[in-house]
Protein backbone atom coordinates (compact mmCIF):
# COMPACT_ATOMS: atom_id res chain seq x y z
CA UNK A 1 0.00 0.00 0.00
CA UNK A 2 1.66 3.39 -1.39
CA UNK A 3 0.49 6.06 0.40
CA UNK A 4 3.10 8.63 -0.52
CA UNK A 5 2.19 10.33 -3.99
CA UNK A 6 4.52 12.71 -5.72
CA UNK A 7 2.83 16.15 -6.03
CA UNK A 8 -0.41 17.68 -3.88
CA UNK A 9 -2.72 17.31 -7.22
CA UNK A 10 -1.82 13.83 -7.46
CA UNK A 11 -3.16 12.64 -3.96
CA UNK A 12 -6.24 14.50 -4.89
CA UNK A 13 -6.81 12.57 -8.09
CA UNK A 14 -10.17 10.87 -8.25
CA UNK A 15 -11.56 12.48 -4.85
CA UNK A 16 -12.49 15.80 -6.01
CA UNK A 17 -16.33 16.60 -6.98
CA UNK A 18 -18.43 19.92 -6.86
CA UNK A 19 -20.54 20.12 -4.01
CA UNK A 20 -18.17 17.71 -1.48
CA UNK A 21 -17.61 18.71 1.67
CA UNK A 22 -13.44 19.72 2.74
CA UNK A 23 -12.40 19.53 6.51
CA UNK A 24 -9.33 21.75 6.43
CA UNK A 25 -6.79 21.58 9.48
CA UNK A 26 -4.93 24.93 10.96
CA UNK A 27 -5.78 27.84 12.59
CA UNK A 28 -5.28 30.98 11.36
CA UNK A 29 -2.40 30.59 9.05
CA UNK A 30 -0.37 28.40 11.50
CA UNK A 31 -0.13 24.80 10.19
CA UNK A 32 -2.42 25.00 7.06
CA UNK A 33 -2.51 22.56 4.08
CA UNK A 34 -0.72 25.18 1.57
CA UNK A 35 -0.13 22.96 -1.07
CA UNK A 36 -3.28 21.24 -0.94
CA UNK A 37 -5.11 24.36 -1.29
CA UNK A 38 -3.39 25.34 -3.86
CA UNK A 39 -4.07 22.01 -5.96
CA UNK A 40 -7.79 22.75 -4.88
CA UNK A 41 -7.56 26.33 -6.67
CA UNK A 42 -5.86 24.76 -9.78
CA UNK A 43 -8.31 21.84 -10.13
CA UNK A 44 -11.21 24.37 -10.51
CA UNK A 45 -13.67 22.20 -8.71
CA UNK A 46 -16.57 24.43 -7.55
CA UNK A 47 -18.99 24.61 -4.92
CA UNK A 48 -16.97 23.56 -1.90
CA UNK A 49 -18.26 23.50 1.80
CA UNK A 50 -15.38 24.03 3.61
CA UNK A 51 -15.02 22.92 7.52
CA UNK A 52 -12.26 24.73 8.79
CA UNK A 53 -12.06 27.26 12.39
CA UNK A 54 -10.79 30.31 10.11
CA UNK A 55 -11.65 30.98 6.34
CA UNK A 56 -7.59 32.20 5.64
CA UNK A 57 -6.68 35.95 5.28
CA UNK A 58 -7.17 37.95 1.73
CA UNK A 59 -4.91 36.01 -1.03
CA UNK A 60 -3.31 33.56 1.85
CA UNK A 61 -4.62 29.95 2.94
CA UNK A 62 -8.54 29.45 2.36
CA UNK A 63 -8.79 33.22 1.22
CA UNK A 64 -7.16 31.66 -2.51
CA UNK A 65 -9.83 29.27 -2.74
CA UNK A 66 -12.58 32.83 -2.05
CA UNK A 67 -10.92 34.95 -3.91
CA UNK A 68 -11.81 32.49 -6.88
CA UNK A 69 -15.43 31.41 -5.46
CA UNK A 70 -15.09 27.96 -4.94
CA UNK A 71 -16.29 27.60 -1.77
CA UNK A 72 -20.29 27.93 -1.28
CA UNK A 73 -20.31 27.52 2.65
CA UNK A 74 -18.00 27.68 5.22
CA UNK A 75 -18.38 26.08 8.76
CA UNK A 76 -16.21 27.99 10.81
CA UNK A 77 -15.95 29.81 14.33
CA UNK A 78 -13.89 32.98 13.39
CA UNK A 79 -13.57 34.31 9.92
CA UNK A 80 -12.22 38.13 10.57
CA UNK A 81 -9.36 39.95 8.88
CA UNK A 82 -10.51 38.69 5.47
CA UNK A 83 -11.63 41.31 3.12
CA UNK A 84 -12.24 38.99 -0.26
CA UNK A 85 -14.75 36.89 2.88
CA UNK A 86 -16.91 40.02 4.08
CA UNK A 87 -17.55 41.39 0.29
CA UNK A 88 -18.66 37.75 -0.26
CA UNK A 89 -20.48 37.69 2.74
CA UNK A 90 -22.16 41.27 2.47
CA UNK A 91 -23.32 40.62 -1.40
CA UNK A 92 -25.14 37.19 -0.24
CA UNK A 93 -22.79 35.32 -2.10
CA UNK A 94 -21.26 32.99 0.24
CA UNK A 95 -22.99 31.09 3.17
CA UNK A 96 -21.42 30.87 6.53
CA UNK A 97 -22.26 28.19 9.81
CA UNK A 98 -21.30 29.96 12.80
CA UNK A 99 -20.25 27.34 15.00
CA UNK A 100 -18.36 27.78 18.51
CA UNK A 101 -14.51 26.74 18.13
CA UNK A 102 -14.78 24.11 20.83
CA UNK A 103 -18.32 23.24 19.49
CA UNK A 104 -16.25 22.94 15.70
CA UNK A 105 -13.27 20.98 16.87
CA UNK A 106 -15.85 18.62 18.62
CA UNK A 107 -17.89 17.84 15.79
CA UNK A 108 -14.81 16.85 13.82
CA UNK A 109 -13.64 14.43 16.40
CA UNK A 110 -17.03 13.12 17.04
CA UNK A 111 -17.41 12.53 13.34
CA UNK A 112 -14.01 10.95 13.16
CA UNK A 113 -14.74 8.66 16.09
CA UNK A 114 -18.18 7.26 14.40
CA UNK A 115 -20.82 9.40 17.12
CA UNK A 116 -22.97 10.87 15.14
CA UNK A 117 -24.07 14.23 17.89
CA UNK A 118 -23.10 14.79 20.73
CA UNK A 119 -24.45 17.48 23.96
CA UNK A 120 -22.77 20.09 25.08
CA UNK A 121 -23.63 23.35 27.26
CA UNK A 122 -21.66 25.68 24.53
CA UNK A 123 -24.16 28.15 23.44
CA UNK A 124 -27.20 27.54 25.52
CA UNK A 125 -29.64 30.59 25.57
CA UNK A 126 -27.96 32.11 22.30
CA UNK A 127 -28.46 32.23 18.16
CA UNK A 128 -26.27 28.96 18.63
CA UNK A 129 -28.84 27.23 20.29
CA UNK A 130 -31.93 27.64 18.07
CA UNK A 131 -33.51 25.00 16.33
CA UNK A 132 -31.17 22.37 18.16
CA UNK A 133 -32.46 19.61 20.61
CA UNK A 134 -32.70 20.69 24.30
CA UNK A 135 -32.04 17.91 26.82
CA UNK A 136 -31.54 18.31 30.62
CA UNK A 137 -28.80 16.36 32.24
CA UNK A 138 -28.03 16.56 36.15
CA UNK A 139 -29.67 19.93 36.22
CA UNK A 140 -28.17 21.86 33.70
CA UNK A 141 -29.64 22.03 29.78
CA UNK A 142 -27.66 20.72 27.10
CA UNK A 143 -27.94 20.96 23.28
CA UNK A 144 -27.37 18.54 20.92
CA UNK A 145 -24.69 19.52 18.22
CA UNK A 146 -24.06 17.08 15.37
CA UNK A 147 -20.86 14.88 14.21
CA UNK A 148 -19.40 16.14 10.90
CA UNK A 149 -18.22 13.57 8.46
CA UNK A 150 -16.12 15.43 4.86
CA UNK A 151 -15.57 13.68 1.84
CA UNK A 152 -11.98 14.75 1.71
CA UNK A 153 -9.61 16.24 4.96
CA UNK A 154 -6.78 18.15 3.95
CA UNK A 155 -3.85 18.14 7.06
CA UNK A 156 -0.51 19.98 7.06
CA UNK A 157 1.54 17.75 9.34
CA UNK A 158 5.38 18.35 10.74
CA UNK A 159 6.89 14.51 9.89
CA UNK A 160 5.55 11.63 8.85
CA UNK A 161 6.63 8.37 8.52
CA UNK A 162 5.97 6.32 5.15
CA UNK A 163 3.22 4.41 6.82
CA UNK A 164 1.35 7.81 7.21
CA UNK A 165 2.06 8.05 11.16
CA UNK A 166 2.59 12.02 11.68
CA UNK A 167 3.97 13.99 14.10
CA UNK A 168 2.92 17.89 14.27
CA UNK A 169 5.20 20.96 15.71
CA UNK A 170 4.31 23.39 18.15
CA UNK A 171 0.77 24.49 18.18
CA UNK A 172 0.66 23.62 14.26
CA UNK A 173 -1.63 20.50 15.82
CA UNK A 174 -4.77 22.71 16.37
CA UNK A 175 -7.57 21.90 14.17
CA UNK A 176 -5.42 18.99 11.97
CA UNK A 177 -5.87 16.26 14.42
CA UNK A 178 -9.28 16.28 14.50
CA UNK A 179 -9.67 17.17 10.69
CA UNK A 180 -7.97 14.37 9.56
CA UNK A 181 -10.24 11.91 11.59
CA UNK A 182 -13.63 13.37 10.37
CA UNK A 183 -12.68 12.94 6.40
CA UNK A 184 -13.34 9.72 4.24
CA UNK A 185 -10.30 10.47 2.90
CA UNK A 186 -6.93 12.20 4.45
CA UNK A 187 -4.78 13.55 2.97
CA UNK A 188 -1.69 15.11 4.92
CA UNK A 189 0.92 16.99 3.65
CA UNK A 190 4.27 17.70 5.36
CA UNK A 191 7.79 18.97 5.50
CA UNK A 192 9.50 15.84 5.92
CA UNK A 193 8.60 12.30 5.31
CA UNK A 194 11.25 9.37 6.88
CA UNK A 195 11.52 5.97 6.90
CA UNK A 196 9.11 3.81 8.92
CA UNK A 197 10.83 3.33 12.51
CA UNK A 198 12.47 6.87 11.99
CA UNK A 199 9.71 8.09 14.79
CA UNK A 200 9.34 7.22 17.77
CA UNK A 201 6.50 5.28 18.22
CA UNK A 202 5.13 6.73 21.90
CA UNK A 203 5.62 10.15 20.20
CA UNK A 204 3.41 9.44 17.43
CA UNK A 205 0.38 12.64 17.25
CA UNK A 206 -1.97 10.96 14.51
CA UNK A 207 -1.68 7.01 13.65
CA UNK A 208 -1.09 6.01 10.18
CA UNK A 209 -4.60 4.38 10.03
CA UNK A 210 -5.85 8.39 10.08
CA UNK A 211 -3.46 8.74 6.85
CA UNK A 212 -4.75 7.72 3.91
CA UNK A 213 -2.42 9.80 1.15
CA UNK A 214 0.84 11.48 2.10
CA UNK A 215 2.99 14.30 -0.10
CA UNK A 216 6.28 16.48 1.08
CA UNK A 217 5.22 19.86 0.60
CA UNK A 218 8.26 21.20 1.76
CA UNK A 219 9.55 23.80 1.51
CA UNK A 220 7.35 25.86 3.02
CA UNK A 221 6.91 30.00 3.33
CA UNK A 222 5.03 29.59 6.70
CA UNK A 223 3.10 33.13 6.81
CA UNK A 224 2.76 35.11 10.41
CA UNK A 225 -0.43 37.03 10.37
CA UNK A 226 0.96 38.88 13.73
CA UNK A 227 4.69 38.67 14.04
CA UNK A 228 5.07 40.38 17.73
CA UNK A 229 8.34 40.73 19.63
CA UNK A 230 10.01 41.94 22.46
CA UNK A 231 12.94 43.90 22.91
CA UNK A 232 16.74 41.84 24.56
CA UNK A 233 17.33 43.47 27.60
CA UNK A 234 20.99 45.46 27.54
CA UNK A 235 23.68 43.44 28.74
CA UNK B 1 -4.47 49.76 42.94
CA UNK B 2 -1.43 52.16 44.61
CA UNK B 3 -1.40 54.67 41.93
CA UNK B 4 -0.16 57.83 42.11
CA UNK B 5 -1.56 59.30 38.54
CA UNK B 6 -4.26 61.67 39.52
CA UNK B 7 -6.80 60.86 37.29
CA UNK B 8 -10.15 59.66 37.65
CA UNK B 9 -10.66 56.02 36.84
CA UNK B 10 -8.76 52.88 35.71
CA UNK B 11 -6.48 52.89 32.65
CA UNK B 12 -6.56 49.90 30.62
CA UNK B 13 -3.69 48.14 32.41
CA UNK B 14 -5.13 49.25 36.16
CA UNK B 15 -8.13 47.41 34.85
CA UNK B 16 -6.12 44.41 33.80
CA UNK B 17 -4.20 44.69 37.05
CA UNK B 18 -7.29 44.38 38.88
CA UNK B 19 -8.57 41.09 36.95
CA UNK B 20 -4.83 39.55 38.38
CA UNK B 21 -5.58 40.20 41.34
CA UNK B 22 -8.28 37.40 41.22
CA UNK B 23 -5.17 34.92 40.10
CA UNK B 24 -4.09 31.81 42.93
CA UNK B 25 -1.38 29.87 43.08
CA UNK B 26 -1.75 26.91 40.61
CA UNK B 27 -4.65 29.06 38.25
CA UNK B 28 -4.73 27.81 34.84
CA UNK B 29 -6.12 30.84 32.99
CA UNK B 30 -7.56 31.57 29.80
CA UNK B 31 -7.23 35.45 28.66
CA UNK B 32 -9.47 37.01 25.82
CA UNK B 33 -8.24 39.56 23.36
CA UNK B 34 -7.40 42.73 23.93
CA UNK B 35 -7.12 44.30 28.01
CA UNK B 36 -7.19 40.64 29.12
CA UNK B 37 -4.00 39.81 27.11
CA UNK B 38 -2.26 42.53 30.12
CA UNK B 39 -3.38 40.34 32.76
CA UNK B 40 -0.36 38.52 31.69
CA UNK B 41 1.88 41.23 32.98
CA UNK B 42 0.40 41.71 35.86
CA UNK B 43 0.56 38.09 37.29
CA UNK B 44 1.60 39.14 40.99
CA UNK B 45 5.13 37.42 41.77
CA UNK B 46 5.55 34.04 43.84
CA UNK B 47 2.13 32.74 42.08
CA UNK B 48 2.48 29.80 39.58
CA UNK B 49 -0.34 30.62 36.70
CA UNK B 50 -0.56 28.49 33.85
CA UNK B 51 -2.11 30.44 30.79
CA UNK B 52 -3.71 28.70 28.12
CA UNK B 53 -4.38 29.16 24.47
CA UNK B 54 -7.14 27.62 22.96
CA UNK B 55 -5.09 26.97 20.03
CA UNK B 56 -3.58 24.48 21.71
CA UNK B 57 -0.97 25.36 24.20
CA UNK B 58 -0.65 25.30 27.98
CA UNK B 59 2.07 27.82 29.49
CA UNK B 60 2.52 30.65 27.00
CA UNK B 61 5.39 32.65 27.04
CA UNK B 62 6.30 35.90 26.35
CA UNK B 63 6.27 37.33 22.96
CA UNK B 64 9.72 35.93 21.19
CA UNK B 65 12.91 37.67 20.58
CA UNK B 66 13.13 38.88 16.77
CA UNK B 67 15.62 36.22 15.77
CA UNK B 68 13.39 33.38 17.96
CA UNK B 69 10.18 34.57 16.20
CA UNK B 70 8.69 30.66 15.14
CA UNK B 71 5.49 30.59 12.83
CA UNK B 72 4.69 27.12 13.94
CA UNK B 73 4.12 29.19 17.42
CA UNK B 74 1.05 31.65 18.11
CA UNK B 75 -1.32 32.51 20.27
CA UNK B 76 -5.27 32.65 19.90
CA UNK B 77 -4.52 35.99 18.76
CA UNK B 78 -2.27 34.97 16.24
CA UNK B 79 0.29 36.63 17.41
CA UNK B 80 3.85 34.96 17.79
CA UNK B 81 4.67 33.76 21.40
CA UNK B 82 7.29 32.18 22.87
CA UNK B 83 7.39 28.59 25.11
CA UNK B 84 8.33 27.46 28.78
CA UNK B 85 10.09 24.89 30.53
CA UNK B 86 6.88 23.59 31.46
CA UNK B 87 4.67 24.32 28.51
CA UNK B 88 3.01 21.59 26.36
CA UNK B 89 0.51 21.34 22.42
CA UNK B 90 -2.26 19.92 21.77
CA UNK B 91 -5.06 19.59 19.17
CA UNK B 92 -8.27 21.76 19.63
CA UNK B 93 -10.29 19.09 20.68
CA UNK B 94 -8.41 18.74 23.63
CA UNK B 95 -8.03 22.23 24.25
CA UNK B 96 -11.90 22.73 24.07
CA UNK B 97 -11.79 19.72 26.44
CA UNK B 98 -10.19 21.49 28.78
CA UNK B 99 -12.49 24.56 28.62
CA UNK B 100 -15.86 22.95 28.18
CA UNK B 101 -14.86 19.61 31.14
CA UNK B 102 -14.28 22.71 33.47
CA UNK B 103 -10.48 22.09 33.90
CA UNK B 104 -9.87 25.76 33.40
CA UNK B 105 -10.23 27.72 36.32
CA UNK B 106 -10.36 31.05 35.11
CA UNK B 107 -11.03 33.19 31.87
CA UNK B 108 -10.73 37.09 31.81
CA UNK B 109 -12.91 38.20 28.34
CA UNK B 110 -13.78 41.48 26.77
CA UNK B 111 -17.36 42.55 26.50
CA UNK B 112 -19.64 44.67 24.73
CA UNK B 113 -22.79 43.92 27.27
CA UNK B 114 -23.58 42.43 30.82
CA UNK B 115 -26.75 41.89 32.07
CA UNK B 116 -27.90 41.98 35.48
CA UNK B 117 -28.72 38.29 35.52
CA UNK B 118 -24.81 37.67 34.02
CA UNK B 119 -25.35 37.48 30.65
CA UNK B 120 -22.81 38.58 28.07
CA UNK B 121 -23.04 39.30 24.99
CA UNK B 122 -19.59 40.23 23.12
CA UNK B 123 -19.47 38.51 19.76
CA UNK B 124 -22.04 40.98 17.14
CA UNK B 125 -23.01 43.60 16.32
CA UNK B 126 -26.72 43.12 13.91
CA UNK B 127 -26.00 44.74 10.43
CA UNK B 128 -22.00 44.62 10.67
CA UNK B 129 -19.83 42.65 9.57
CA UNK B 130 -19.89 39.70 11.66
CA UNK B 131 -16.18 37.42 12.42
CA UNK B 132 -17.73 34.95 14.71
CA UNK B 133 -17.28 33.64 18.14
CA UNK B 134 -14.12 31.79 18.20
CA UNK B 135 -13.81 30.20 21.58
CA UNK B 136 -16.03 32.66 23.51
CA UNK B 137 -18.87 30.56 23.35
CA UNK B 138 -16.96 27.63 24.83
CA UNK B 139 -14.94 29.41 27.42
CA UNK B 140 -18.04 30.80 29.13
CA UNK B 141 -20.34 27.82 29.01
CA UNK B 142 -16.99 25.91 30.62
CA UNK B 143 -14.30 27.58 32.83
CA UNK B 144 -15.29 28.07 36.41
CA UNK B 145 -14.90 31.80 36.93
CA UNK B 146 -15.67 34.27 34.14
CA UNK B 147 -14.42 37.75 33.98
CA UNK B 148 -15.55 40.52 31.93
CA UNK B 149 -13.52 43.52 31.69
CA UNK B 150 -14.66 46.66 30.06
CA UNK B 151 -15.28 50.06 29.59
CA UNK B 152 -17.90 51.39 31.73
CA UNK B 153 -19.86 53.22 29.26
CA UNK B 154 -19.56 52.55 25.30
CA UNK B 155 -17.97 55.20 22.68
CA UNK B 156 -21.55 57.23 22.87
CA UNK B 157 -21.89 57.01 26.82
CA UNK B 158 -24.62 54.08 26.94
CA UNK B 159 -24.27 52.08 29.85
CA UNK B 160 -22.93 48.51 29.33
CA UNK B 161 -24.01 47.28 32.41
CA UNK B 162 -27.52 46.65 31.81
CA UNK B 163 -30.98 45.03 32.49
CA UNK B 164 -30.93 42.78 29.56
CA UNK B 165 -28.56 42.55 26.65
CA UNK B 166 -29.80 44.25 23.83
CA UNK B 167 -27.12 42.36 21.73
CA UNK B 168 -26.80 38.66 20.12
CA UNK B 169 -25.63 36.44 24.00
CA UNK B 170 -22.33 35.12 24.06
CA UNK B 171 -23.59 32.87 27.00
CA UNK B 172 -26.51 33.65 29.60
CA UNK B 173 -26.21 33.87 33.16
CA UNK B 174 -22.51 33.28 33.17
CA UNK B 175 -20.21 36.21 34.41
CA UNK B 176 -18.84 36.13 38.29
CA UNK B 177 -17.47 39.74 38.06
CA UNK B 178 -16.81 42.60 35.87
CA UNK B 179 -13.72 45.08 35.80
CA UNK B 180 -14.69 48.75 34.43
CA UNK B 181 -12.76 51.37 34.29
CA UNK B 182 -14.86 53.10 37.16
CA UNK B 183 -15.63 50.03 39.13
CA UNK B 184 -15.91 46.00 40.18
CA UNK B 185 -18.95 43.98 40.75
CA UNK B 186 -19.14 40.52 41.92
CA UNK B 187 -21.53 38.04 42.63
CA UNK B 188 -21.02 34.72 44.62
CA UNK B 189 -23.15 32.58 42.67
CA UNK B 190 -25.34 32.70 39.43
CA UNK B 191 -28.74 33.30 41.41
CA UNK B 192 -27.33 36.44 43.33
CA UNK B 193 -27.36 39.67 41.71
CA UNK B 194 -24.19 41.52 41.34
CA UNK B 195 -22.91 43.67 44.14
CA UNK B 196 -20.53 46.76 43.50
CA UNK B 197 -17.57 45.61 45.80
CA UNK B 198 -14.66 48.19 44.70
CA UNK B 199 -14.48 52.06 42.64
CA UNK B 200 -11.40 53.26 40.71
CA UNK B 201 -9.42 56.05 42.32
CA UNK B 202 -11.66 59.30 42.02
CA UNK B 203 -14.73 57.25 41.45
CA UNK B 204 -17.85 57.73 43.62
CA UNK B 205 -21.09 55.75 44.37
CA UNK B 206 -22.82 58.42 42.95
CA UNK B 207 -21.13 58.18 39.39
CA UNK B 208 -21.49 54.56 39.11
CA UNK B 209 -24.70 54.83 39.90
CA UNK B 210 -25.52 57.14 37.26
CA UNK B 211 -23.42 55.29 34.83
CA UNK B 212 -24.92 52.17 35.18
CA UNK B 213 -28.68 50.80 34.00
CA UNK B 214 -28.33 47.50 35.95
CA UNK B 215 -30.04 46.75 39.01
CA UNK B 216 -27.49 45.91 41.67
CA UNK B 217 -26.29 46.10 44.94
CA UNK B 218 -23.97 48.69 46.41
Amino acid sequence: MQKIYPSAESALDGLLFDGMTIAAGGFGLCGIPERLIDALVASGIKDLTVASNNAGIDNEGLGKLLRTRQIKKMISSYVGENKEFERQFLAGEIEIEFNPQGTLAERMRAGGAGIPGFYTKTGVGTQVAEGKEHKEFDGETYILERGIRADVSIIKGWKADETGNLMFRKTTRNFNLPAATCGKVCIAEVEEIVAAGSLDPDCVHLPSIFVNRLIDGSPYDKRIEFRTVREREAA
Amino acid sequence: MATTVETKGWTRNDMAARAAKELRDGYYVNLGIGIPTLVANNIPPGLTVTLQSENGMLGIGPFPYDDEVDPDLINAGKQTVSQLPQTSYFDSATSFGMIRGGHIDLAVLGGMEVSEDGDLANWMVPGKMIKGMGGAMDLVAGVKKIIVVMEHVSKNGAAKFIPECTLPLTGKNVVDMIITDLAVFQRPDHDSPFKLIELASGVTKEEVREKTTANYVD
